[in-house]
C-alpha cells in the first residue's frame, strides 16, 4: 500500500488547492469546500490503510469524539464569536503538533537522526508557541481575559531569554538526544507563547489571529518535515501563507507594520490618549432617529458603514430591514466595509450575510471610496476610526496614513453612537463636528428599530 | 519510511508556498473569514502524523499501546474537531453568501 500512498496524498494536495482556489468567488466557494473534505477523506483513508498495527479502538474513538465536538461547535457558534472560535481551533493545531513530536520522540524502538532532531525541534516549538499563544489570543477574543496588554519594559528581555533558552535545550537535545532537554524545551515554548501575546492589545487581535493561522500552517509542516509526508508539507506550507497574507493585508489596512504589532505592543491605544480630552468644545448636531430615517427615505444613494459596534448591538438583522424598506421606496443602498470592520479579516461581511444583505450591494474600501462624493447620504453605525478624516489630513495623527472610508466626502453623514466616546485608537474624529454630520445618539439596535418605526 | 533526500521534501515545501501565495491573493476579501475556517480545516490535516502513532508499539505476539499510542490518539481527537468543526462552520458561512438570489 505504501507505495502508492503518495500519489493519494497528491490527489489530496490537488483538492486542498482546488479549495482554496474556489474562494475567489460566493459562487465557486461551496463547491471548493467540498474538494477540501474529499482531499481530508482520501488523507484519513489512505493513512489508515498503510498504518500497520493502528490501535483500531483508540484511534476510532478519537476520531468520532472529535467529529462530534467539532460537528457541534460547527453548528452552534454564532458568527460575531467566529474570531474567539478560529482561534481556539489553532491552538489545537498548535497542541496535536506538540503531541505528535513528543509521541514521536517516545516512540519505542525508533532511532532519530541528526536531520529528523532537527525537524522535530521544529515542529515542536513552534506547535507549542502557537498553542498557548492561541490560546492567550481566544481568551482576549472571548472577553474572558482582559483585552488590556501586558506592559512594562521587563516584557522584552523575557520574550528574549525565554527564545534563547528555548533554542540553547534544543541545541543540547540535537546533540545529545536528550528526552529532557526536548520536554523542557516544549515547556519554555509554551510559556514564550503566552509572553508573545500578551503584551499585544485588544485592538491589533485581527492581526493576531491572522499571524497565529500562518504560525498553526507551519506547525503542520514542521511535523510534515519530521514524517517526510509530502501533503503535511503542502497543506502546512497553504496555510502558512494564507495566514501571513491576510496578517499583511490586516496591518495595511491598519497602517502598522508587522515588527510594530508583534514588538511595539501599542495596539491598545491608553496611550495614545491626547486628543481624546483636548478641552476644546466643540459643536455637534444631535438628531432623532425620526430626522434620520427621513433625511435617508428622501436621498437618492445610501451608504452604509458597519462597524464592530453594530455587531455588538446584533443591530444587523434590523438594519438590513430597513435598507430593503429604503430600497423598497427606490433609494439606492449599499453597504462600505473596511477590511478592518470586524474582529478577523472579512468578519462583518459574514455578519452582513446572516443578516441576509445580498453580497453584490457589500463594497470593499477600493470599491466605494470614489462614491462617496455623489453619494447623498451615509450612515455611520457602530464605527468610528475607520471614517476618521485625520488619517488622511492630519500628519500628527497617531492614526496618520492608515486607509480610510471617505464618508466625510459625502453629502450629509449620520453617525448612530452610544455616545461621543472616542475608538479604538483612542481619538476625537473632526467628522462629527462637520456642518453636515448629525449625531443620533442611542443602541444602535433601538436606534434602526426607530429608524423603521419612522419609515412608515 | 523510505528515505528521500531533504532537498527533495524541502523543494516541495517551497514551491507549496509559493502555490498558496498566488492562490490566497486570488482569495476575495469578502471571503477571508470562511477562507480562515477552511484553513484551520485543512491544518487539520495533521491528523495523518498524529494516526502513524496512535499504533500498537513492539513486536510480534509483544504488542502493548504504548505512551505514544496514548499521544497520538489525543492528537487525532485534537485534529478532527479541527477538520470537522472547520469543514462545516464553512459550508455553514458559505450557505450564508449564497442564499440571497432572489
Amino acid at each position: 500500500m505504501s507505495q502508492y500512498a503518495d500519489w493519494f496524498y497528491l490527489i489530496a494536495a490537488i483538492l486542498f488547492i482546488l479549495s482554496l482556489r474556489g474562494l475567489s468567488s460566493p459562487l465557486g466557494a461551496r463547491q471548493g469546500n467540498l474538494y477540501g473534505m474529499i482531499g481530508m477523506a482520501i488523507s484519513i483513508v489512505i493513512t489508515y490503510l498503510m498504518t500497520p498495527n493502528a490501535a483500531n479502538f483508540l484511534l476510532f474513538g478519537a476520531l468520532i469524539a472529535g467529529a462530534a465536538i467539532g460537528a457541534y461547535r460547527a453548528k452552534t457558534v454564532e458568527m460575531t464569536q467566529m474570531p474567539e472560535t478560529v482561534a481556539m481551533m489553532h491552538s489545537l493545531v498548535g497542541l496535536a503538533a506538540v503531541l505528535i513530536a513528543v509521541a514521536a520522540v517516545f516512540h519505542e524502538g525508533v532511532e532519530h537522526d541528526g536531520i529528523h532532531r532537527f525537524e522535530l525541534f521544529l515542529g515542536c516549538f513552534i506547535g507549542a508557541i502557537t498553542f498557548t499563544a492561541s490560546v492567550v489570543a481566544y481568551l482576549k477574543l472571548a472577553g474572558k481575559a482582559g483585552s488590556k496588554p501586558l506592559k512594562g519594559g521587563w516584557v522584552k528581555p523575557v520574550q528574549a531569554t525565554l527564545a534563547i533558552v528555548m533554542i540553547g535545550l534544543g541545541i543540547h537535545y540535537f546533540i545529545t538526544e536528550n528526552i529532557t532537554s526536548f520536554l523542557a524545551m516544549t515547556a519554555v515554548a509554551l510559556v514564550l507563547g503566552y509572553f508573545l501575546i500578551a503584551p499585544i492589545g485588544g485592538g491589533d487581535m485581527p492581526v493576531v489571529v491572522s499571524m497565529l493561522n500562518s504560525y498553526s500552517g507551519w506547525a503542520a509542516a514542521g511535523i510534515g518535515f519530521t514524517l517526510n509526508n509530502s501533503v503535511l508539507i503542502i497543506c502546512g506550507s497553504l496555510v502558512g501563507s494564507s495566514g501571513a497574507i491576510l496578517s499583511y493585508i490586516m496591518c495595511k489596512a491598519m497602517n502598522r507594520s508587522l515588527l510594530n504589532v508583534i514588538f511595539g505592543g501599542m495596539g491598545s491605544s491608553s496611550d495614545a490618549g491626547p486628543a481624546a480630552g483636548s478641552g476644546v468644545q466643540k459643536n455637534y448636531k444631535s438628531g432623532s432617529p425620526d430626522d434620520a430615517a427621513f433625511l435617508m427615505s428622501n436621498a437618492d444613494s445610501v451608504v452604509i458603514v458597519p462597524g464592530y459596534g453594530l455587531a455588538v448591538a446584533r443591530a444587523q438583522h434590523a438594519l438590513q430591514e430597513f435598507a430593503s424598506l429604503l430600497a423598497e421606496k427606490g433609494v439606492k443602498v449599499r453597504y462600505a466595509i473596511h477590511p478592518v470592520a470586524g474582529r478577523m479579516p472579512g468578519h462583518m461581511n459574514v455578519l452582513l450575510a446572516e443578516a441576509e444583505v445580498p453580497y453584490e450591494n457589500v463594497l470593499e474600501m477600493e470599491e466605494i471610496n470614489s462614491d462617496f462624493a455623489t453619494t447623498d447620504v451615509v450612515l455611520i453605525i457602530g464605527a468610528n476610526d475607520v471614517v476618521n478624516p485625520a488619517a488622511k489630513n492630519d500628519p500628527s495623527s497617531p492614526i496618520y496614513g492608515m486607509p480610510i472610508l471617505e464618508a466625510n466626502k459625502a453629502r450629509t453623514i449620520l453617525v448612530v453612537k452610544r455616545s461621543m466616546a472616542t475608538g479604538y485608537a483612542g481619538l476625537d474624529n473632526d467628522l462629527f463636528y462637520m456642518d453636515k454630520s448629525m449625531m443620533i445618539f442611542g443602541d444602535a439596535k433601538k436606534v434602526v428599530e426607530d429608524m423603521i418605526k419612522g419609515l412608515h | 519510511m523510505a528515505e528521500i533526500p531533504f532537498v527533495t521534501i524541502f523543494t516541495v515545501f517551497v514551491l507549496a508556498i509559493f502555490v498558496g501565495y498566488h492562490v490566497v491573493w486570488n482569495v476575495t476579501p469578502a471571503l477571508h473569514t470562511p477562507l480562515m475556517a477552511v484553513t484551520n480545516a485543512i491544518s487539520g490535516i495533521i491528523i495523518v502524523g498524529a494516526m502513524l502513532h496512535t499504533v500498537q508499539v513492539g513486536s510480534g505476539e509483544e504488542l502493548k499501546i504504548g505512551l505514544s499510542t496514548w499521544l497520538g490518539a489525543l492528537a487525532v481527537f485534537l485534529a478532527s474537531i479541527n477538520i470537522f468543526g472547520g469543514f462545516l462552520v464553512t459550508e455553514r458561512m458559505l450557505e450564508m453568501f449564497k442564499k440571497k438570489k432572489k
